[in-house]
């Protein structure tokens, strides 16, 4: 609906320092109720099934069911995440099943060196800090 | 004796937000690739005591459009010239460009893909057999030689369903987290009280806690995405949510800047792509990749059949591949003469590629034909999954989607900016500060700057030209801050008026709520919901949306603008009662001067620039004579009025066939 939220399964990320599928919602949709400390959808019909929520549920409680008005009944798409890999299942209506993986990243998590120590050289000229030169158009190929 | 009226949301907004009042040097709005770009090259330039922040309505880690992933990189020229890109992106926009612009992305643009690879995102490789292997086999990279795997002669694939999580980890490893506001939706930028035509600061709120956010800086970038659901969607249930381009972009990126009196550009132009109908699943790889072929309801190939149409928009229509508008044109005919609906002949294209294959390189081709939906729009693999549709089996069909708004992809509308300061630039492409100093990127508002879907008339960029936007930005804006760095930037109005501005929606619930027992009727307000269902309905109906075909008129322009206006009084009673809600209220907002000022450009073209997006009944030809030109607005801030006017377009780079 499109994602939503299988009420045995989540815990309100009690144990964690926040709601994992609220903090990663690009649209500001999976909220929690902190009465019954359950997240869930606040707006269907806003959804793009990015499924960032579902990939980074810790308890594995959100699944997409398809938009209502424009898929039948009884697919089911589900990712699974690892360090390097997405693991993808696919249901069909009719019951039949594929499985892909796919590499979604070469190097650790949390690697990345920024490169602050590298310093741009002129600030009037319009190379990037780590570009020495830029070509201008070849003079053969411009409208005189 | 009323119900009580309460706000549907979680996180209720009250009538006494705290306010937050931040000095900064540079303020990047945005959190998409443009503005990682930006953060990840900032540092490069900026003394160390520079005051740097990035302000995103969302988490960094999952934001813009790259959120979901992709599955191909659709700009890299490798062994392709800067011309020859600049040659591609002139047919394909009709001819009306900024060749500065395009060349300045096309010889930085290599430059940031070599960094997504570095940090860690797989790209796909040629091996020495010839075959293409997925990005995790080891094989040398590309700035080393690494043979890449074209899906076109602009496109490579790549296994990108962490691509922003690997973006975002370098921007925020770069300016730190302390630097980042997260949840944080800017609204409004300020404009300096005593210098004219020069930006002071923003104004936003907290989406998680009743927060208010004045933030002061001498520069900013502007990149907040494109505009989506600008005119009603084909789908309106659940599927409103499915569209092409990202759901969150509000056209916050225009209305801010074109708000404050920066100058727009090519705001006509807008992108109908045809897609996989509804789940408006990625053609790209299909057609190039694949090979296959889009038939209408007789089997014919309508690219074939109707090829004489091309002829009636030369050049754009002759060139090698035609312009996109035109290919869309060509549908429209068959659908519109009933020989829809048109299919994608994916099954004949997989088992013609499966021939001379072995059993596993089979499987590892319908492991690229599903990846391509999976790393970028999940939803379309759903759609036929609970359609049991396999491609190996049956085709697919294709649709001309609602129309969407946006710089960095297939379409050019945006913010008149300048070109990069060089002798071969003409003088009417440079924006220059009050000192007479030009800046690339930077609009027409001194100080403020943009980049991706806001940079106008130079589209094609898509994520990895975005993030050398951003990257070329920040380098801009270190330049400009140093040159003005004893400015002290003055906002015109109090603490208070800002917070009134900000929280409007929220004492209009206030105010207003118990005079209904329904949450969303009373005649007082207007709820963010409605007032979008409004806003689509009359572009739609009078703005060349889906439901005329794509068909307008000055007439009916004329009816469009008569309701916008009253659209705009009613903006001023939008009521939200709780932190989402707001949200939702100054999406809409920005999403109403988005599409004004779209059609506002489509009424003072008198021609049709590009068929198959939208048509003029009235005007329905290219006019090359008389229009070959930009057409670019500006909001003039002191007497609230829109002036709309002609400005040269200059070729730069020769004709020569590509």
């Amino acid at each position: 609906m499109p994602s939503f939220v299988d009420p045995s399964k989540c815990d309100g990320c009690k144990g964690g320092e926040k709601t994992a599928c609220m903090y990663i919602c690009p649209n500001d949709l999976m909220v929690l109720n902190s009465d019954e400390m359950k997240a869930y959808n606040q707006e269907p019909d806003a959804c793009w099934e990015c499924y960032s929520c579902v990939k980074i549920c810790p308890q594995g409680a959100i699944e997409v069911r398809a938009y209502s008005d424009i898929v039948p009944l009884g697919g089911l798409v589900a990712p699974l995440m690892s360090s390097d890999s997405i693991m993808w299942t696919i249901r069909f209506r009719n019951g039949n099943l594929k499985r892909f993986k796919f590499p979604i990243r070469t190097t650790p998590e949390g690697s990345i060196n920024p490169q602050n120590e590298a310093k741009g050289s002129d600030l009037n000229d319009n190379c990037l800090y780590n570009e020495e030169s830029v070509p201008t158009p070849d003079p053969a190929q411009m409208v005189k | 004796m009323a119900l009580p009226n309460k706000p549907i949301g979680e996180l209720p907004a009250t009538l006494d937000p705290e306010v937050v009042e931040k000095e900064v040097d540079i303020l990047i709005v945005g959190g998409g690739m443009s503005a990682c770009g930006a953060a990840y090259e900032i540092k490069k330039w900026a003394p160390e005591d520079t005051k740097i922040l990035l302000v995103d309505k969302a988490a960094l880690e999952r934001s813009g459009a790259v959120a979901q992933g992709l599955s191909a990189i659709n700009t890299y020229l490798g062994e392709n010239s800067p011309e020859d890109y600049v040659r591609m992106i002139r047919n394909d926009l009709m001819g009306i460009v900024r060749e500065d612009l395009i060349f300045d992305v096309g010889r930085h643009v290599d430059n940031s893909v070599h960094l997504f690879e570095e940090w860690g995102l797989p790209i796909w490789k040629t091996g020495d057999d010839g075959k293409s292997h997925d990005g995790s086999k080891g094989l040398p990279p590309l700035k080393d030689g690494g043979k890449c795997v074209r899906s076109g002669r602009w496109q490579i694939m790549i296994n990108g369903e962490s691509y922003k999580r690997i973006v975002a980890e370098a921007a925020k490893a770069a300016i730190g987290t302390d630097n980042i506001i997260e949840r944080c939706f800017i609204v409004k930028l300020l404009l300096d009280a005593n210098k004219p035509n020069t930006i002071a600061g923003a104004v936003g709120f907290s989406l998680r806690e009743n927060k208010v956010y004045i933030i002061k800086t001498k520069t900013m970038m502007v990149g907040c995405g494109g505009a989506v659901n600008v005119f009603r969607p084909r789908a309106t249930g659940e599927g409103m949510g499915r569209c092409w381009y990202p759901v969150w972009n509000a056209g916050s990126t225009y209305s801010l800047c074109a708000e404050v009196g920066a100058e727009l550009t090519m705001m006509e132009n807008r992108f109908v792509p045809a897609r996989f109908k509804d789940g408006y699943g990625p053609v790209g790889a299909w057609f190039l990749l694949f090979k296959a072929k889009a038939t209408n309801n007789l089997g014919e190939n309508y690219m074939a059949t109707n090829k004489e149409m091309l002829g009636d928009y030369p050049p754009y229509g002759l060139a090698k591949v035609p312009a996109s508008c035109l290919r869309n044109h060509l549908m429209l005919k068959e659908m519109k003469e009933g020989r829809g609906p048109i299919y994608m002949d994916t099954a004949t294209a997989l088992q013609n590629l499966a021939k001379d294959m072995t059993p596993k390189e089979v499987k590892h081709l319908e492991a690229e034909a599903w990846e391509d939906f999976l790393d970028m729009s999940v939803g379309q693999a759903g759609l036929w999954a609970g359609m049991n549709v396999e491609p190996e089996k049956v085709g697919s069909e294709l649709m001309p989607t609602e129309p969407y708004l946006l710089g960095s992809h297939s379409g050019c509308c945006g913010i008149w900016v300048g070109g990069p300061d060089e002798d071969w630039v003409p003088d009417s492409y440079k924006v220059r500060d009050e000192a007479g100093v030009a800046y690339k990127q930077m609009t027409t508002v001194n100080g403020l700057f943009t980049a991706a879907d806001g940079v106008g008339a130079s589209g094609h960029k898509f994520s990895s030209g975005s993030h050398a936007e951003g990257r070329i930005a920040a380098k801009q804006m270190v330049k400009y801050y140093l040159n003005h760095k004893d400015f002290t930037p003055t906002i015109k109005e109090t603490s208070q008026e800002l917070v009134d501005i900000v929280y409007g929606p929220v004492k209009t619930w206030h105010e207003f709520k118990d005079k209904s027992t329904h949450r969303d009727v009373n005649s007082n307000f207007i709820k963010p919901k409605g007032f979008l269902l409004r806003l689509i309905k009359i572009s739609d109906e009078y703005g060349a949306g889906t439901s005329t075909y794509y068909m307008t008129s000055d007439k009916m322009l004329e009816a469009a603008q008569e309701r916008f206006n009253m659209l705009h009084e009613d903006a001023k009673k939008m009521a939200a009662g709780d932190l989402h809600e707001l949200l939702r209220a100054w999406e809409n907002y920005h999403r109403l001067w988005t599409v004004e000022a779209h059609l506002r450009h489509i009424y003072f073209r008198k021609e049709t620039r590009y068929p198959g997006f939208y048509y003029k009944s009235d005007f329905n030809f290219v006019d090359e004579e008389n229009w070959k030109c930009f057409v670019n607005s500006k909001y003039d801030v002191e007497k609230g009025e829109w002036n709309t006017f002609k400005k040269d377009y200059v070729q730069l780079i020769t004709d020569a066939a590509i």
